[in-house]
């Protein structure tokens, strides 16, 4: 909200206050200023000046030589402007003067010496640029030498203020005037409005019928008769547009007037298009139509509150005014509306519509009912300070039942334990009362503009904003200790990251939400997924079910970025259907992507490395051939407890050139659960060996299906205890091999704990492997 | 036979003076100590000598030798030590070329600045909780004190699954979860992703990660909740820097209020980063509404907490003055390699 201060000082006294105090004093007091901006703040030494002669420059055409007269002095000025005359009033920057557009130094004008400049609007920064063609002719009562800011009254001081959903009282002069006296010690100057009237009856003029006493808890109105529209008065007019609001006639700009100070909305109807003189509050049929002020045709539900006549409706309650019943220039009689509205009826009906007002914000945060009938008497009191009309006597109020203020226990003890202070009793009762709280032994009162504050918590607060929160001491936790610290999962997870970071890879983040196209790039059939119901766009429309397309599209993205090689993982949520409590189910997975100087066997061994820092290392793989985003003859996929834990492979070229990822990419996702799962963290010291090792080298040629796993397996399921361990250390294929054959080698490691092994024994074990390996894979051992 | 061995000795320190190499050095030694050599050559015709001679013509021989392998010892010590000489000179090397480097992958900027949060507050006795980032209306709004109609749901732009099920706007939901689910103590930190419905820019982004904090205990006050955060603001971002609590509303805590830092750039005379003030906001806190706690089960009259929020993205921004959010998600490396 933005407000001049002199509007504020009509009724607490800030005289001598500059604006960094102000700012300071009401932020920390709870009504933040965003900053005040100090009209002029940019205009120095331009006073107002006669032009006593002109002259044309001896050396140019389109050049003038002006005796100017700036009051202490005549100074010469060479202007190239053409809209003045002699004896005309304009204002003047002197030598030394400063405007918006800049410096003015005194100067020689094609040779003629030009001692400041005669400004246009523009100049001073009252006018849009190029807006103006020539100088400002300010008017012939003019006095010469005064300050122009003095002069045009550049001397507000705006401050903007950003008030907190929680206190629409504040929306308003009185509200953050009331706010300023408490927080300055100083005393709030409010006196109720006085309304003279006229004569006349006011039921003679309209009646009103509230059908919906829910949705409209107060109902209040007078009539003005006699009415002149014109024009406000320029201090009006200044006060609203300083405030953002454009000044239209007397009428309107009451309306506007007591909104900004009072912080209740009000409408102002013609009585002529009120049909029977009748105003009916209700809710609209639905499908009812009504254009409002703003020429747009809205279409109505029975969900929205309108004020209508005998016939129509002439209104969108709380929200708009309809085009059928505006002030216009020869309105005579007007009907002043003063009501309050059920906030959460406005909200609804202002986000359906997508029309947000100034009234419509303050109704939607729930406004005073009481304050209904003084922004009324407010409005008949500017009518007559205005000489706008005549106010007919009487007015309506149609009300339900108004609540009581609400009464909360007042308990100095309390507040002081919520704190953690010892504020006296004295203090809290004084704040509270010049807040308007009513204390009344150990029980307070709230002033029904304060529907925010409903318990002692609320009450620990006013004390506390007005105390200074600086003020409060600094406490440390005390009481029982609390054990800190991580849980196993996310420990799990740093060991993630610490061990991928330090295999090279470096961790990403991507959103969550994905657009459904990624399956088809994916090359995959699309899951049953989640979608968000009012998505910003297609792009970021469903929760993702896997996180590979969010990694794929950052390697293109540093593919795009011509980065040479890019190491990638994330630790990322998934998403999907189904969960006990019907929200869904959270997954994780790790997903790593590379591309650069990687093949298979590399992503493989980052993946190996994973798996072991989770102490993994023995798992079923097999080769995988069926899944659509992975390249059929170098993807495996690895088994934990039974389950496909992990896929890692090399990207299907068809699935890279959706994504435009050009060098070859690799792909490795992991089900973090299943990791978790299987973690071992129960490592046991094995002794280190006191015997020797023996070796064997084994080579041996076996159809090109077998996986060298399979060799492998035959090696463990000797079981054989002196087997300490095996490498293999060649593959090869070739026509010395044969067509469809490969050749294998091992060294194999042989140890025994507790003695020195003889070549007889090791002989024992590696005719047993021989043997299973001729059996079981057909074998051709190579020596 | 004296004479000759004496010769020997003669040529031996003659023989030395040109030797320039260990094979010249063995040859030497085969000349003179081999099994041909001149000195086992004279030592042969020690049979043809008196018992007289013998012994004293013995310990001359011996003498000569001992002398010849003591040279041949100490020249070979001279010759090793010229040659390592030589070798660590044609060993020299550039040494100011750089050196040859590990891949080293790194965190994201994000968890590295989490990491270091939750360090600290670890420190403190906090245990990391979680929530789920689809959420119930319910945990992201009621149950924070924010009914249905209530203004403050307007400010967050929320995504809707269903009417009833959510991206959670904040991780404030996390709360009630905990608070259900724990008895007091409790002292927990929730960091994760939230979500609002913000067209992305230099500044908005439709997801981006805070961290939720929650104390609930007997006896805990806003003058804890203060220097709770103070601690961990210090540590976070210097002992030097000053701090201020500014009153504020959030509808899940009451007493309510914002943390400001005094403004880095100009340290609190106010610039173009802070917008004139001099402070900048870093987090919001309160004590928890004793709506809130009971709503999740907590006696509000035995018990009292505060609850804080922190935006994550902000506070990695302010650390490596970063002036564009997307780049945290769009994971080009020449930005990743940075931190
Ligand atoms: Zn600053």
């Amino acid at each position: 909200m933005k407000l001049p201060l002199s509007w504020i000082q009509d009724y607490v006294d800030i005289e001598g206050i500059t604006p960094r105090e102000y700012q300071g004093a009401l932020t920390m007091s709870g009504t933040m200023v965003e900053g005040i901006l100090q009209q002029g703040e940019n205009i120095q030494n331009v006073v107002t000046g006669k032009i006593l002669k002109i002259e044309a420059h001896p050396d140019a055409d389109k050049l003038v030589v002006c005796q100017v007269d700036v009051g202490d002095e005549t100074v010469q000025i060479v202007t190239g402007a053409k809209n003045m005359k002699e004896g005309d009033f304009v204002p003047v920057a002197k030598d030394g003067a400063i405007l918006p557009v800049g410096k003015i130094k005194k100067g020689k004008l094609r040779g003629v010496e030009s001692c400041g400049m005669m400004c246009s609007e523009e100049e001073l920064g009252l006018a849009e640029e190029g807006t103006c063609d020539g100088l400002m002719i300010l008017p012939k009562d003019t006095p010469i030498g005064m300050d122009i800011r003095d002069y045009l009254g550049l001397n507000e001081k705006i401050a903007e203020f950003e008030i907190t959903s929680n206190r629409p009282d504040c929306l308003s002069v009185i509200g953050l005037a009331r706010e300023t006296a408490v927080t300055l010690g100083k005393p709030f100057n409010f006196k109720k409005p006085a309304v003279t009237q006229s004569g006349g009856d006011v039921n003679d003029y309209i009646s009103v019928e509230v059908l919906d006493s829910e949705l409209c808890p107060r109902y209040c109105c007078r009539a003005v008769r006699n009415v002149k529209i014109g024009p406000s008065p320029a201090w009006l007019q200044k006060r609203l547009e300083l405030s953002g609001i454009r000044a239209i006639n007397n009428i309107v700009d009451i309306t506007n007037y007591v909104m900004l100070e009072y912080g209740q909305p009000m409408h102002a109807f013609d009585r002529r298009d009120i049909s029977s003189s009748k105003i009916v509050v209700r809710r609209a049929k639905d499908g009812e139509v009504l254009t409002t002020l703003d020429g747009i045709e809205r279409k109505l539900s029975n969900k929205d509150l309108v004020i209508a006549d005998g016939e129509k409706a002439i209104g969108l309650a709380g929200v708009m005014g309809g085009e059928n019943s505006e002030i216009k220039e020869d309105t005579t009689d007007v009907i002043f509306e003063s009501a309050n509205f059920n906030g959460v009826s406005i909200r609804n009906t202002s986000k359906k519509l997508g029309i947000r007002t100034e009234s419509s914000s303050r109704f939607e945060k729930g406004l005073d009912p009481n304050n209904a009938m003084a922004a009324l008497d407010r409005a008949c009191e500017l009518v007559a300070l205005l000489n706008a009309g005549e106010i007919v006597s009487g007015v309506i109020d149609v009300c339900a039942q108004m609540k009581p203020n609400r009464e909360i226990p007042f308990n100095p003890d309390n507040i002081n334990r919520i704190l953690g202070i010892s504020i006296d009793r004295d203090f809290m009762v004084e704040t509270l009362t010049a807040l308007e709280f009513k204390v009344e032994g150990d029980r307070v009162v709230v002033p029904s503009f304060r529907g925010d504050v409903e318990g002692e918590a609320d009450l620990a607060e006013e004390v506390a904003r007005m105390y200074g929160y600086n003020n409060i001491p600094s406490t440390l936790l005390k009481g029982e200790t609390t054990m800190g610290g991580k849980n196993k999962k996310q420990m799990a997870e740093d060991l993630v990251k610490d061990t991928l970071v330090s295999l090279g890879l470096y961790e990403i983040m991507t959103y969550s939400f994905v657009s459904p196209k990624i399956y088809e790039k994916l090359n995959i059939p699309k899951p049953d997924y989640i979608e968000i119901s009012n998505p910003l766009g297609e792009e970021h429309s469903i929760m993702r079910t896997t996180a590979v397309a969010s990694a794929l599209e950052a390697l293109a993205t540093n593919y795009n970025q011509r980065n040479d090689e890019a190491f990638l993982f994330e630790l990322a949520t998934t998403y999907h259907k189904g969960g006990e409590d019907a929200l869904a189910i959270e997954k994780q997975e790790v997903v790593i992507a590379m591309y650069g100087d990687v093949d298979f066997y590399g992503i493989k061994g980052v993946v190996e490395q994973l798996l072991e820092a989770f102490g993994i290392t023995y798992y079923d793989i097999v080769p995988e051939t069926e899944n659509p985003i992975f390249h059929p003859g170098q993807t495996a996929v690895m088994k934990l407890k039974n389950k496909p834990a992990v896929t890692v492979g090399r990207v299907h070229p068809l699935v890279q050139k959706n994504f435009g990822i050009v060098p070859d990419a690799y792909v490795a996702v992991l089900d973090f659960d299943i990791l978790l799962e299987c973690q071992r963290t129960d490592k046991k010291y094995k002794q280190l060996p006191k015997y020797p090792a023996i070796t064997r080298d084994i080579a041996m040629v076996v159809s090109d299906e077998i996986n060298v796993r399979q060799i492998e397996d035959v090696f463990r399921k000797t079981r054989s205890n002196i087997l300490e361990s095996y490498e293999l250390f060649d593959v090869y294929k070739g026509k010395q091999v044969g067509e469809g054959l490969k050749s294998v080698a091992y060294s194999l490691s042989f140890r025994a704990a507790d003695k020195t092994l003889t070549d007889d024994e090791v002989n024992t074990v590696m005719e047993n492997i021989i043997s299973e390996l001729e059996k079981k894979l057909n074998a051709k051992l190579r020596l | 036979m004296k004479q000759q061995l004496n010769q020997i000795k003669a040529d031996v320190v003659s023989a030395l003076e040109n030797i320039s190499s260990k094979a010249e050095l063995e040859s030497f030694r085969v000349e003179f100590l081999g099994k041909k050599g001149r000195l086992t050559q004279v030592l042969r015709g020690m049979g043809g000598l008196s018992p007289e001679e013998r012994p004293v013509v013995g310990q001359l021989a011996n003498e000569v030798r001992s002398f010849i392998e003591t040279e041949i010892e100490r020249m070979g010590e001279k010759l090793e030590k010229e040659l390592l000489e030589k070798r660590l000179v044609e060993e020299r090397i550039d040494v100011t070329i750089p050196g040859t480097r590990k891949k080293l992958g790194k965190r994201h900027p994000i968890t590295t600045v989490l990491d270091e949060i939750k360090d600290i507050f670890i420190g403190m006795g906090f245990q990391i909780a979680e929530g789920p980032e689809i959420e119930g209306e319910y945990y992201n709004f009621k149950a924070l004190n924010m009914p249905e109609g209530h203004p403050a749901r307007d400010v967050q732009d929320t995504f809707y699954i269903t009417e009833d099920v959510v991206l959670r706007t904040q991780t404030s939901t996390v709360q009630a979860r905990v608070m259900e689910s724990q008895k007091p103590p409790i002292r927990i930190i929730a960091p994760g992703r939230v979500y609002r419905s913000d067209a992305v820019d230099a500044t908005h982004s439709p997801l981006f990660h805070q961290i939720e904090g929650l104390v609930v205990d007997k006896g805990v006050t806003m003058a804890d909740l203060k220097g709770t955060l103070e601690v961990f603001c210090k540590r976070l971002y210097g002992e030097d820097k000053k701090f201020r609590f500014r009153p504020h509303y959030f509808p899940f805590t009451e007493p309510s209020c914002e943390l400001d830092i005094s403004c880095p750039a100009c340290n609190g005379k106010g610039c173009r980063v802070c917008k004139g003030e001099g402070w900048i906001e870093l987090l919001g806190a309160g004590m928890v509404h004793p709506k809130v706690l009971e709503m999740s089960g907590i006696d509000s009259t035995i018990y009292s907490g505060f609850a804080f929020g922190i935006g994550l993205e902000r506070t990695v921004m302010r650390r490596y003055e970063i002036d564009d959010l997307r780049l945290f998600f769009e994971n080009n490396l020449k930005f990743l390699k940075q931190f």
